[in-house]
């Protein structure tokens, strides 16, 4: 039935955090594959677990048991140092907060991640200008965050989570801190990063509108997902 | 490859206040670090320009300095005849036979007593000594009540002045001339005829016998006749030797009370840099997350914050190394304990202690960075970014 592959899939997980001495479930059995070229909206009330769910697919946090495949990798079989590297080929991060380097320039910020890659000097500056090209920031690009808009720094840390031209981009509420027209902008862009560069986006929302521009949305409810709700696609 | 440089040095930029407060603690310890080095070294500085390296000093052995030295008339006179020492223009030999007793002087502008040094001359003292120059009046005439003084003297103590006249063993000495002998220690010393000093004093004995080498290859010579012919109680020294031994236990002593007291103040600057280093660290959590999550690993975030830390301790060792290269125009006078006489110096700034300095700079902004380092290398990604 399902032709394309499955770049993300995550089977039984389990995951709990201990305070003190209590153990809270906060995932659990989560069993979930996501399509290449998908746009995958994850909704759900506070502290359902939906910000764990993503940490775990982008390899920032460990599962209890269960499994997390992407591109065909278990990465939650992966060590620290692998895993470090494998977020940095696999993985561009959208946070809620856009979380740029304060002291670092747009330009600085989108370079950043290409000092760990193998490249040169000219090359990461050309990859750079085109990621900023990309976002449509390329006249912004010797300013500091503090000089920028929100919507700007959203996209500055957009241009940044593609440099590396990686497969998947996990979104944390990447619409929550914006204005509307900011956020129809952030959104706007991801889509196209779907339909243009063809990118895997997985995105944890509470915002309606941002929902409708994904693909499919699932519900996390108490860490448990609900069935499948087709977006109006 | 690490987290830029720049990020580190642009993080102290943008907390500059905290930054010059923190670096401002640090400097004011490296300002005493670096000045007790120079004040050791402007000390040892001056003892051994005072020497020359082909001059041999003789004085009996064990006596470590010439003041507590004694050579009878017929040690000195079988030393004279030896070959190794140079013949001068005149024909006549480059040897002074010398004698060095200590007076009391009172300051100018003050009573406060001193010590200085009175040397008794030969006719061979003034050549064998090329930096002293005579530079007003004559010099003394043998068998007479003259003297000249050091340039030292004769600004800064009572009747020590061209034509002045000071008063010791009993006598009235005139000043008829005035020498200079730059930064070294016969600045700060009274010249006479040796054997109108002695009969004045009362004394048989000389205190030293200097001399100049034919060759500056035979001294190893001299010594072991010196030393190992039992007709002799004498020690042979290189006149440069012998003033570096001189000041070694000063500028030990100079050198252990200012690192002993530095060690102490650089707690409290090492102190502030780790309160400083903790805060920054407290302050960008969230960016510590952000750059986990990008793949830098936890020793680019160690190097990143050791770095900062390391890069505000090299700060106040800039600082503090600038204001105590100022220290240089000041001189200095104090006792000299070996001799227990009264001697000028400057502080002297040289590249080994420009090293030394900033080594102990960045040593304290090491100490002082590496515990908050660690704590922001060993967070975890989750916590940090949730903290943000
Ligand atoms: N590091 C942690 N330590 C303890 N509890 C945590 C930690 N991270 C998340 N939690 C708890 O796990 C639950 C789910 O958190 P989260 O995944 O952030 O929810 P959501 O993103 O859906 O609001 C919450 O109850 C939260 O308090
Ligand atoms: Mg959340």
């Amino acid at each position: 039935m399902e032709q394309r592959k499955f770049i993300v899939e995550i089977n039984h997980l389990y995951k709990s955090y201990r305070r003190g001495s209590q153990i809270l479930p906060v995932l659990q059995d989560i069993t979930l594959d996501i399509a290449e070229g998908e746009f995958l909206a994850l909704m759900g009330p506070s502290g359902s677990g939906k910000s764990t769910l993503l940490n775990l697919i982008a390899g920032i946090d460990k599962a209890d048991s269960g499994s997390v495949r992407v591109g065909g990798l278990d990465i939650t079989a992966l060590s620290e140092t692998e895993l470090a590297q494998w977020r940095h080929s696999h993985v561009g991060f959208i946070f809620q907060f856009y979380n740029l380097i304060p002291v670092l320039t747009a330009f600085e910020n989108v370079e950043l991640p290409l000092l760990l890659s193998g490249l040169s000097r000219k090359e990461r500056k050309e990859h750079a200008r085109m990621a900023l090209r990309i976002v449509n920031l390329a006249d912004r690009m010797e300013h500091y965050p503090s000089q920028l808009s929100g919507g700007q720094q959203q996209r500055v840390a957009i241009a940044r989570a593609v440099v590396t031209d990686p497969v998947i981009l996990v979104a944390d509420e990447p619409t929550g801190d914006l204005d509307r027209v900011s956020a129809k902008e952030t959104l706007d862009l991801m889509e196209r990063l779907v339909h243009e560069l063809g990118k895997t986006i997985i995105m944890v929302t509470h915002d309606p509108r941002a929902a409708e521009k994904a693909h499919i949305v699932r519900e996390l409810d108490k860490g448990v997902l609900n069935a499948d709700i087709q977006a109006g696609h | 490859m690490n987290i830029p440089f720049s990020y580190s040095l642009r993080n102290l930029w943008t907390r500059r206040l905290t930054t010059v407060l923190t670096a401002s603690g640090m400097a004011l310890v490296v300002f005493v670090f670096a000045s007790v080095l120079m004040l050791a070294e402007g000390l040892r500085k001056t003892l051994v320009e005072t020497g020359a390296y082909d001059n041999v000093v003789v004085i009996r052995k064990g006596s470590h300095s010439e003041v507590m030295s004694g050579i009878d008339r017929l040690q000195a006179s079988i030393v004279e005849t030896q070959p190794e020492i140079s013949i001068g223009e005149n024909g006549k030999r480059l040897l002074a036979k010398e004698i060095v007793v200590l007076v009391n002087l009172s300051r100018r502008g003050s009573d406060k007593p001193a010590m200085i040094q009175v040397r008794g001359i030969g006719e061979a003292s003034l050549p064998l000594r090329p930096q002293v120059q005579l530079t007003a009046g004559r010099l003394p005439r043998p068998a007479s009540f003259e003297i000249i003084a050091g340039a030292n003297i004769a600004k800064r103590y009572k009747g020590g002045g061209l034509g002045e006249t000071l008063r010791f063993a009993l006598s009235d000495w005139t000043v008829v001339g005035i020498f200079d002998a730059g930064n070294t220690g016969y600045s700060s010393e009274i010249w006479g005829d040796a054997d109108q000093l002695m009969r004045a004093f009362r004394r048989p004995v000389y205190s030293s016998v200097l001399f100049k080498l034919r060759s500056s290859s035979d001294f190893q010579g001299f010594k072991e006749l010196v030393e190992s012919n039992p007709r002799f109680t004498l020690e042979a020294k290189r006149e440069t030797q012998y003033y570096a031994d001189q000041s070694e236990m000063m500028s030990n002593f100079l050198s252990l009370l200012g690192l002993s007291l530095t060690t102490i103040f650089s707690l409290g600057a090492v102190v502030g840099a780790m309160i400083t280093m903790y805060a920054a660290v407290a302050n960008r959590t969230g960016e510590i997350g952000t750059l986990r999550a990008l793949g830098f690993r936890r020793r680019n975030i160690l190097m990143a914050f050791l770095i900062e830390s390391l890069l505000l301790g090299l700060t106040g060792g800039l600082v503090g190394l600038f204001f105590a290269s100022f220290m240089q125009l000041l001189t200095i006078s104090t006792m000299n304990w070996q001799t227990f006489s009264e001697l000028a110096f400057s502080f002297s700034l040289t590249p080994e202690i420009v090293g030394q300095t900033l080594f102990f700079s960045l040593a304290m902004g090491f100490i002082g960075g590496v515990l908050p380092a660690f704590r922001a290398a060993r967070m975890n990604i989750v916590d940090a970014l949730r903290a943000a």
